[in-house]
């Protein structure tokens, strides 16, 4: 050791609290990013608020020559898609789950489970053009029929059922977005069984449940609001999706019938078909406005998500 | 028992986990080049005591202390102490053996470089010299760009002590070195804390006792965060004044 | 006894159900897998390198300049994402750990790492596109690296927090400043779970295709000028995809087999890799 004293380097001390601030302002800038992000959609959807106000929400009207603007029509695809992913991708990857936690042997466990992260993976483009050229075919020949000769009679119920089948529409949409968000809330899922104490399990088994019943009566019950947490995400996936709803909801701004097998459009849709060639002005502040919409409401469920998958982790205990 | 060459001398020392009060009224003196141990059963503050030395504890917002802590008559706890100049003069090695994920020549090359500016022959002097010293030189000296992960456990702590030989220290503060080693590896340990004795001060937190009366010159019993007796070991360990301290090194209590 | 063989039924009948679950799931992998494989392949050929983008009718052509747009975009995307994700995620695992800011900046990350990746297409147009006047690779670049980065301030700040703090306080023993601590041995320890990130996050730009809509376009032509609009492969997809031309549509299928290949490869390299470096 050369030095007595206490004293280290100015440029080594300049050096550390220079990578310190740094690294502090990046923080800053993706804190700030979120706030710019709403500022930047207000701002360039401000002649579309003024122009309509609230009444945005609630008119059916696209008409760009007219200057005339109204969100309804997307707003419901994008509401109604998300709502059939989730009938379909909620009970499917709870199955998935459980298969994976409780069923499935050791050495499988890993594989089908990477084999369905896999499935996360694969670009929305994918989903979009495979279900455009490949099941919506397929679907009209053979699905939708299906479904109006059976539950298609129903009072009611069958009214979701009625018209040409398509293949492209609302239900397809739909589906291809079921299929997209099973992985996410399938692994979601997954990981919150995975937290549930061996020691809760085995006193269950231990007085005689079957599998079944654990996992009803004792890991759902614990875990439920790491559960309903994934089912958020999964929804706010299928809200802002838009490769695979773009190729398969039809594009077209009328809605006359509460038919599922009409085409419609979605928020992203609507986006992704238009906003390119929008004439700057009204039409484009439009569109800005529907973004802004689902920015809103996709925020909105994500809070609660993470707030759910939080509490979760904090009632886990003394981890973390 | 007067020391009269003190390196590092506490004095109506204090501190604090938040609110709670871990060391209280902490008075002794450490002496130059000799071995001094801190011993007690878990919780009592022996290790708190120890990470006060090279101010540790600053990582922490919500752990401080007062009083004074004097060394070579400067009180460490000053705003003016630098604590990266501190932990070069004042070298540390943990119970569980923690070499960088890097090769063996860069884990001893690490220190050195933050605190000098070597040309590559003298770094590789250093080097050796350090390996040397912890004992380590003959079985590593053909594998020094292997990861330091590579080595047994033993091995890595021998690379830790050289690690922090390497910065040449004036004193070396060791958290129970030996706790997550076997017993040739501990052997071997305590060998070389002997050998080291001649060129520096060495603190150690022990939880064994037989280790500490068989390494250390003065011994500290701790408890409850109070320091019981403090002596020169083989006087504690045959004859100690007070009845607490018996207790605990016959084995009647802790 | 009844009651017995009831509990035993529904337990069977949920367990079948379970494993029909898990073969839903499995079907529509293989079967867009599948699809992917048998169109991309027969697509495939060396002019979908060589040739540019076709106008509409032109019977010959290829995906060159797509895919020369999508590789510059996502290099230079990455680039710019992960230092400054780095080094927010550096941010929240060793400074701001019981600081407001710290905690805060997790959440929100954590919102922005499932906004709509259209949400972001739309902000760089309203801040960038609409201010200079026209499309451009430069702002294509801009959305796809505001989508890696919450990616690389997750996964960072999740691998540094693995490291043990022993390690830490090793470093800091030695009399290191923490910019040192950080840069040569933690960050060096999570070194291989970070790179993971940034692989993942890699995967997971090379397919985007809406926030390219709106920044980046497309081009039908030959260009490496970051300053008009560039070709690449998702919008020429959605493109080609949508048209009534074979010609296109198979065009397109080469170009989904070629990024869903490049993002399962890319995914499967990750985990290899972080499993790998766990085992060592």
């Amino acid at each position: 050791m050369q030095t007595t004293g206490f004293k280290s380097s100015a440029s080594m001390k300049f050096g550390d609290r220079l990578f310190g601030t740094l690294a502090k302002s990046f923080a800053w800038l993706t804190l700030i990013l979120l706030a710019g992000i709403i500022l930047a959609l207000v701002y360039a959807s401000w002649p579309s608020l003024q122009a309509f106000g609230i009444g945005f929400l609630f008119s059916d009207a696209w008409n760009p020559p007219m200057e005339d603007f109204g969100g309804l029509i997307p707003i419901y695809g994008t509401l109604v898609t998300s709502v059939i992913a989730l009938l379909i991708a909620v009970p499917v990857s709870f199955g998935i789950a459980l298969f994976l936690t409780e069923m499935a042997p050791a050495w499988l466990r890993r594989p089908l489970g990477t084999a369905i992260e896999l499935l996360a993976a694969i670009p929305s483009i994918v989903y979009g053009m495979w279900g455009l050229l490949v099941f919506a075919p397929i679907f009209a020949k053979y699905i939708q029929p299906g479904l109006q000769s059976s539950i298609g009679h129903v009072p009611v119920i069958g009214k979701l059922f009625a018209g040409a089948p398509l293949g492209i529409g609302l239900l397809a949409a739909g589906i291809i977005l079921a299929i997209m968000i099973i992985p996410y809330i399938a692994s979601v899922m997954r990981d919150v069984f995975e937290v549930t104490p061996p020691m809760l399990k085995e006193s269950a088994y231990g007085v005689g449940c079957t599998t079944w019943e654990v996992m009803w009566g004792v890991v759902l019950p614990y875990t439920k609001t790491g559960v309903i947490g994934g089912v958020m995400l999964g929804l706010g996936r299928a809200l802002g999706e838009t490769m695979a709803v773009t190729f398969v909801i039809g594009n077209t701004n009328f809605l006359d019938s509460a038919s599922l097998f009409a085409p419609g459009n979605s928020i992203t849709s609507a986006l992704a078909n238009e906003f390119a060639e929008a004439d700057p002005g009204l039409h484009t502040a439009a569109l800005m406005e529907l973004g802004l919409i689902l920015f809103v409401i996709t925020l909105v469920v994500l809070v609660v998500s993470k707030l759910l998958l939080n509490r979760l982790a904090k009632g886990e205990g003394t981890k973390g | 028992m007067e020391i009269t060459d003190a390196q590092i001398e506490f004095k109506d020392f204090n501190f604090y986990y938040g609110k709670f009060h871990a060391l209280k009224n902490i008075n002794f003196k450490m002496a130059r080049h000799k071995c001094t141990a801190f011993i007690g059963p878990s919780g009592c503050g022996k290790s708190t005591l120890l990470r006060t030395i090279n101010r540790m504890y600053d990582l922490y917002p919500e752990q401080r202390a007062d009083g004074q802590l004097l060394f070579d008559g400067r009180n460490l706890l000053g705003s003016d102490i630098d604590v990266s100049v501190l932990r070069a003069r004042i070298g540390m090695v943990f119970q569980k053996p923690t070499p960088f994920p890097m090769s063996i020549y860069d884990n001893i090359a690490f220190g050195v470089k933050l605190h000098e500016k070597l040309s590559s022959s003298e770094m590789d002097n250093r080097v050796e010299w350090a390996l040397r010293k912890a004992a380590l030189w003959d079985e590593v000296k053909d594998k020094l760009k292997q990861s330091g992960m590579s080595l047994s456990g033993g091995q890595q702590q021998r690379l830790c002590i050289a690690r922090g030989i390497a910065v040449k220290p004036e004193v070396i503060l060791l958290d129970e070195p030996t706790s997550a080693l076997d017993p040739i590896s501990t052997a071997r340990i305590e060998e070389l804390i002997d050998e080291l004795k001649e060129e520096f001060t060495i603190v150690i937190v022990t939880h064994n006792m037989q280790q500490a009366a068989r390494i250390s010159d003065y011994t500290a019993y701790m408890y409850l965060g109070e320091m019981v007796e403090f002596g020169v070991t083989d006087e504690l360990f045959v004859k100690p004044k007070k009845k607490e301290t018996e207790d605990y090194i016959t084995g009647r209590f802790g | 006894m009844n009651l017995l063989a009831r509990r035993k039924l529904t337990n069977r009948v949920a367990l079948t159900l379970s494993l029909s679950a898990m073969a839903f799931g499995l079907f529509w992998l293989a079967w867009i897998l599948w699809t992917v494989l048998e169109l991309g392949i027969s697509g495939l050929s060396l002019t979908l390198f060589t040739e540019m983008t076709p106008p509409p009718g032109a019977d010959v052509g290829g995906l060159a300049n797509a895919i020369a747009g999508s590789l510059i975009m996502v290099v230079l995307a990455t680039l710019l994402g992960t230092p400054i994700g780095i080094l927010a995620g550096v941010y929240l695992a060793e400074y701001g750990r019981n600081h407001w800011l710290g905690s805060t900046t997790r959440f929100i990350n954590d919102l922005l790492l499932s906004a709509p990746s259209i949400v972001i297409g739309l902000f760089v147009y309203a801040v960038v596109v609409a201010q200079t006047g026209k499309f451009s690779a430069w702002s294509g670049v801009l959305a796809l690296a505001l989508i890696v980065l919450p990616v690389v301030v997750r996964t960072t700040e999740n691998m540094l927090q693995l490291i043990p703090n022993t390690l830490r306080e090793a470093a800091f023993a030695l009399g290191a400043p923490k910019s040192v601590v950080i840069s040569k041995v933690t960050l060096r320890a999570a070194r291989a779970g970070v790179l993971t990130g940034v692989l993942l996050a890699v995967a997971r730009i090379a397919g985007e295709t809406a926030p390219l809509l709106f920044t980046a376009l497309s081009n039908q032509f030959w260009s490496l000028n970051l300053n008009e609009p560039m070709a690449n492969l998702p919008v020429t997809i959605f493109k080609f995809a949508m048209s009534p031309f074979t010609n296109w549509q198979e065009l397109a299928w080469a170009g989904v087999f070629l990024i869903t290949m490049g993002v399962l490869v890319l995914n499967i390299i990750a985990r290899v890799f972080l499993r790998a470096e766990k085992v060592n």
